[in-house]
């Protein structure tokens, strides 16, 4: 080597260092995008007229189309385009008036055709966005499109004599895949629209959203570059996330795993990988990985999907308001603070139960607010029901809100009252009458109370007297002590001043 | 576009079919997959020809059945299958607990 040769290569090398001290001073950026399944509520599946319930006894719903006999032709479920549509035009997007159904070839003991039906270039429901809130403010994030497809069956690997288990029960359940963009930045971004996105299929009654059931679930691809950077890096495919809590910390440690690699300058192997929530860690699937040649094409045996503008009408008149609609109507027309509205809208029932509660006669609907996200969402979370099977329902709440506002009784007893009646004790008025809760507005026999307190006290009678109003609190307290809470509080307040004041 | 023996491979891969009968020897697996690759050629050479005609404006057509502008039947959502699981799991290879069985898979 010449001493020229020496001088370019040192000089090569300082640029490359230079180049790499710039990217290391750089932050990395996650990019991640999402695909959810969403389990369709129809009653059949969608190629089989075969039953979709959850937990029957294994292979009693899988019909012969399930489990794939020669000979049987699939024939496409309506409601199952309806559902697919609702969510289309949910989200604003173009709904395809063609659509096409093709195989997808993979070899797997729980799909015994050896294709899964699905559609690939022709999807039912094209481009459109969803809106999620961020630290940074409200986010767009753009929705590639969602596709009809069959759900396969399930394997149970416990031991049958070294043989794998098969229920085809599942095999055939329509589903509806949501493909977003790359537009997610963080694990924080990605749990939000994952929750956007199941509170929406929720309000739209297309889908339970049974996380455990499996009737909801999301496989994530994982990618980062330095800040600035334009080109993607690498991804890899997260598999089978079925909780909002997995999913951000199965990117998060998806995320660190790409940085480390990338900075000890090996590169990351694009692959699928499965997320162990007891190790908090992800590791590489071993199987399927050589099957992503799946040999799409249109499947002879469905003719295109039409739909024509009677149909998508008829879907769009049925569509409910919307949640981001119904929080900004929550926010003008009832008055609530923008948290509040967000808060209820989040889920359809909670929603629906506030409407019904803050529609009620002589009900204020900021009080209705707080008392149903403080105390009845409090209690729904102690007992881990869902606002259906709350025990109290919208009708008593409102009439509880009315007691205390025409002030039958105080806010602290109408907690008591709340208790009760959550307890299953009865109406709000028969326990108020039943456990002698009505509150003393009579002034005669609050002031003999009164009366009767002033005299057990000289003390601060006198103190009171002498300046320091600050005791008038104490017997307030020794008023409402004695009437086990019922006195009406201003009441008591009002008669306690006249009465000392009076003396002076 | 003439197809490798090693696409041929592949592609039987995929699809889980074998080239050659069960014991047959390397040169004579070799030979038939040379034979499916020419085959296999051919039918593509055809697709060639049909390559260089113009279709400019012609919408693909995936299914016989668009020519006759005949769409995919909707069905009703209804539930009109019994369970027959008796009747399917008599002609199953192995089942137990109402479960069907096959070898092992490791995920």
């Amino acid at each position: 080597m010449n001493a020229a040769d020496t001088v370019d290569a040192a000089a090569g090398r300082g640029a490359a260092a230079d180049a790499a001290a710039d990217h290391a001073a750089g932050q990395w950026e996650s990019v991640i995008g999402l695909e959810v399944h969403v389990q369709l509520k129809t009653r059949s599946k969608i190629f089989a007229p075969s039953a979709t319930d959850y937990g029957a006894p294994p292979n009693t719903q899988a019909c012969g189309l399930s489990i794939g006999l020669p000979g049987l032709l699939p024939v496409m479920n309506m409601e199952a385009a309806k559902l697919a549509v609702r969510f289309g035009l949910a989200v604003g997007a173009q709904i395809n008036r063609r659509s096409v159904f093709a195989r997808k070839h993979y070899f797997y003991p729980d799909l015994p055709k050896g294709y899964q039906i699905s559609q690939y270039e022709e999807p039912i429901v094209g481009a459109g966005a969803l809106e999620i809130d961020t630290a940074a403010g409200p986010k767009t994030i753009r929705i590639t499109r969602a596709h009809l497809e069959e759900d396969a069956g399930k394997s149970l690997h416990e031991d049958f004599h070294g043989q794998t288990g098969i229920d085809l029960n599942r095999a055939g359940t329509p589903l509806l895949e949501i493909v977003s963009e790359a537009d997610l930045r963080s694990a924080a971004e990605a749990a939000a629209y994952l929750r956007k996105i199941h509170a929406l299929v929720r309000y739209l009654d297309i889908s339970d959203g049974n996380m455990q059931e499996g009737s909801f679930r999301c496989d994530a691809n994982v990618s980062v570059r330095r800040v600035g950077d334009t080109a993607l890096g690498t991804r890899t495919e997260l598999k089978n996330i079925n909780s909002f809590r997995f999913v951000e910390k199965a990117i998060d440690y998806e995320v660190r795993r790409h940085i480390e690699v990338r900075e000890s300058g090996d590169a990351i192997v694009q692959e699928t990988r499965l997320y162990d929530a007891d190790r908090d860690q992800t590791r590489p699937m071993r199987s399927k990985e050589e099957a992503h040649d799946y040999r799409y094409f249109p499947d002879p045996d469905l003719p295109a999907m039409l739909l024509d503008d009677d149909f998508i009408d008829a879907v769009r008149a049925a569509l409910p308001e919307l949640p981001d609609a119904r929080r900004r109507r929550f926010e003008s027309d009832f008055g609530l603070p923008a948290d509040d509205a967000a808060q209820l809208t989040a889920e359809r029932a909670m929603a629906d139960y506030f409407e019904s509660v803050a529609g009620a006669d002589g009900v204020d609907a900021k009080t209705a607010a707080n008392w149903i996200l403080g105390d009845f969402a409090a209690a729904l979370n102690r007992d881990g029901v869902g606002v259906e099977q709350s025990p109290l329902p919208p009708a008593q709440m409102a009439r509880l809100l009315q007691r205390l506002a025409d002030q039958t009784i105080s806010g602290k007893i109408a907690k008591e009252v709340f208790a009760a009646a959550w307890q299953g004790e009865g109406g709000v008025d028969a326990i108020i009458d039943a456990r002698g809760l009505r509150q003393v507005t009579d002034h005669a026999a609050i002031a003999s109370v009164v009366a009767r307190v002033v005299d057990d006290h000289p003390q601060q009678v006198a103190q009171y007297r002498a300046g320091r109003h600050k005791v008038l609190g104490f017997l307030v307290g020794k008023v409402m002590q004695a009437t086990a809470g019922k006195a009406n509080p201003s009441s008591v307040n009002q008669i306690l001043r006249e009465k000392l004041g009076g003396a002076d | 576009m003439p197809i490798t023996r090693e696409q041929i491979a592949r592609i039987a891969h995929l699809a889980r079919l074998a080239t050659a009968p069960a014991e047959t020897t390397e040169d004579a697996e070799a030979a038939e997959a040379e034979e499916y690759a020419a085959q296999l050629s051919r039918i593509l050479e055809l697709v060639e020809q049909m390559n260089r005609i113009d279709t400019n404006g012609v919408a693909p057509l995936s299914h016989p059945q668009q020519l006759a502008e005949a769409a995919l039947r909707l069905r009703a959502d209804e539930v009109t299958e019994t369970d027959r699981r008796a009747d399917y799991q008599r002609i199953a290879p192995a089942a137990e607990d109402g479960l069907y069985l096959v070898p092992r898979v490791i995920e």
